[in-house]
């Protein structure tokens, strides 16, 4: 095969890691309870009302953004990722608008009710 | 035969094969919630005005549930972080209390959640007979305050034989808080405690009912696309579980022995996973119980 072995730990080296991911550990409860926190305001402003329904769903949507861009770049490590995974997800969000798009295309594509 | 590049990264890609495997299936994982959503906002926006329900959901579970689901991506980070730092024993328990709180989530989810909205009742009156049931509709008081017109009378089914008789000629509905007090000024915006139906009791005929049923996925768009997104999302946290519980048991443990940087690659992989099922749960809430 063309799998080169595993990297044998050097002990010295490896104490210096194991103390780095020490460090991130207190981010991840941070991050954590970052979360819960806009959780409960979700939670308080949808029953502000903010004059149209409009702008409750625009508020509670940005919150929500907000906590998922916290759990994609801390959580799933989007903060610091290797090029190829950037690649794909430019793929993704290229085409997921796309897919949004559509609904523009088809609000305008049939005889209208409303 | 050995699987390559499970712990060393591959010199094209910089990368171990199965994280870029799991961010190719998550980009399709995008795709597939994309199209829910984008069918969601597009119901949404079609829905003429009172036909698509506020506060038919229970906020505190779901609040709860929420925070469950949190709490199980910290969880899991930290199992992975402790395999990285070579304690099994706290993995161990970090792992334990991932999979519990996935159980609690999909408990909650099925064993309340789901039946209860499949024990309440909602009746649509026909257009031209909204104004006999007034008493526990309030369109007066509704169009007064600019709020949209209510359609529907909801609540729990006394007899629910008449669902499926047709000689039994009217429904026998304890009312909901709304349409027992509609003109309440209370009532005007959803409540964030659940307010069980009350023991008011409205006689409905049938001839005057434009379309009754359950609360199930045919009752409305509304619950169509709730009972297909939370379904399938609910099958994601099973998914999950199931590989946490795999990643959990001693065959684990046996290949920490031999390799433990290849399990805390697994337990990223399939952490990677799970942050993303709570990150599509971090829209859906919002949208069907809050907005």
């Amino acid at each position: 095969m063309n799998n080169p072995p595993d990297v044998s730990q050097d002990p010295k080296e490896y104490e210096e890691y194991a103390h780095n991911v020490q460090k991130h550990v207190r981010g991840y409860l941070m991050v954590g309870g970052l979360l819960l926190t806009f959780t409960a305001i979700t939670v308080a402003l949808s029953y502000v009302d903010f004059g149209a329904r409009k702008a409750n769903i625009a508020v509670a949507m940005l919150v929500a953004t907000l906590k998922a861009g916290l759990v994609a770049a801390i959580f799933m490590h989007l903060a610091a990722e290797k090029r190829l995974i950037y690649r794909i997800l430019i793929f993704t969000g290229f085409f997921v608008l796309g897919l949004f798009w559509l609904i523009f295309l088809a609000w305008y594509d049939y005889p209208v009710f409303r | 035969m050995e699987i390559p590049y499970t712990v060393s990264t591959r010199p094209d890609t910089g990368l171990w094969n199965a994280k870029v495997g799991i961010w190719l299936f998550l980009a399709s994982e995008v795709m597939l919630f994309g199209g829910l959503f984008s069918a969601y906002i597009f119901l949404r926006l079609d829905a003429p005005p009172g036909m698509w329900p506020h506060g038919l959901l229970n906020v505190p579970v779901g609040t709860m549930n929420t925070a469950i689901l949190i709490m199980s991506s910290v969880t899991v980070v930290l199992a992975w972080a402790a395999l990285k730092m070579r304690k099994y024993r706290a993995y161990w328990w970090y792992m334990l209390a991932t999979i519990l709180c996935g159980v609690i989530f999909l408990t909650v989810k099925l064993v309340y959640e789901w039946p209860q909205k499949f024990d309440h009742f909602g009746a649509y009156i026909k257009p031209e007979e909204l104004g006999k049931y007034e008493q526990y509709l309030g369109n007066e008081h509704a169009a007064a305050k600019g709020l949209p017109p209510r359609l529907e009378v909801t609540g729990h089914l006394h007899n629910r034989a008449a669902l499926n008789d047709p000689n039994i000629k009217e429904y026998e509905v304890a009312l909901d808080p709304l349409n027992a007090d509609p003109s309440n000024p209370a009532m005007d915006r959803p409540h964030f405690f659940y307010m069980p139906p009350t023991d008011k009791i409205a006689t409905i005929e049938k001839a005057d009912v434009q379309y009754a049923t359950m609360f199930l996925p045919k009752h409305s768009a509304y619950f169509a696309s709730y009972f297909t997104i939370t379904g399938l999302h609910g099958m994601h946290v099973l998914g999950g579980v199931l590989v946490f519980i795999y990643m959990w048991l001693p065959v684990s443990k046996r290949l920490y022995q031999r390799n433990p940087e290849h399990l805390a690659n697994r337990v990223e992989v399939a952490g990677l996973f799970w942050h993303f099922v709570d990150l599509i749960w971090i829209f859906v809430f919002p949208l069907f119980y809050l907005l």
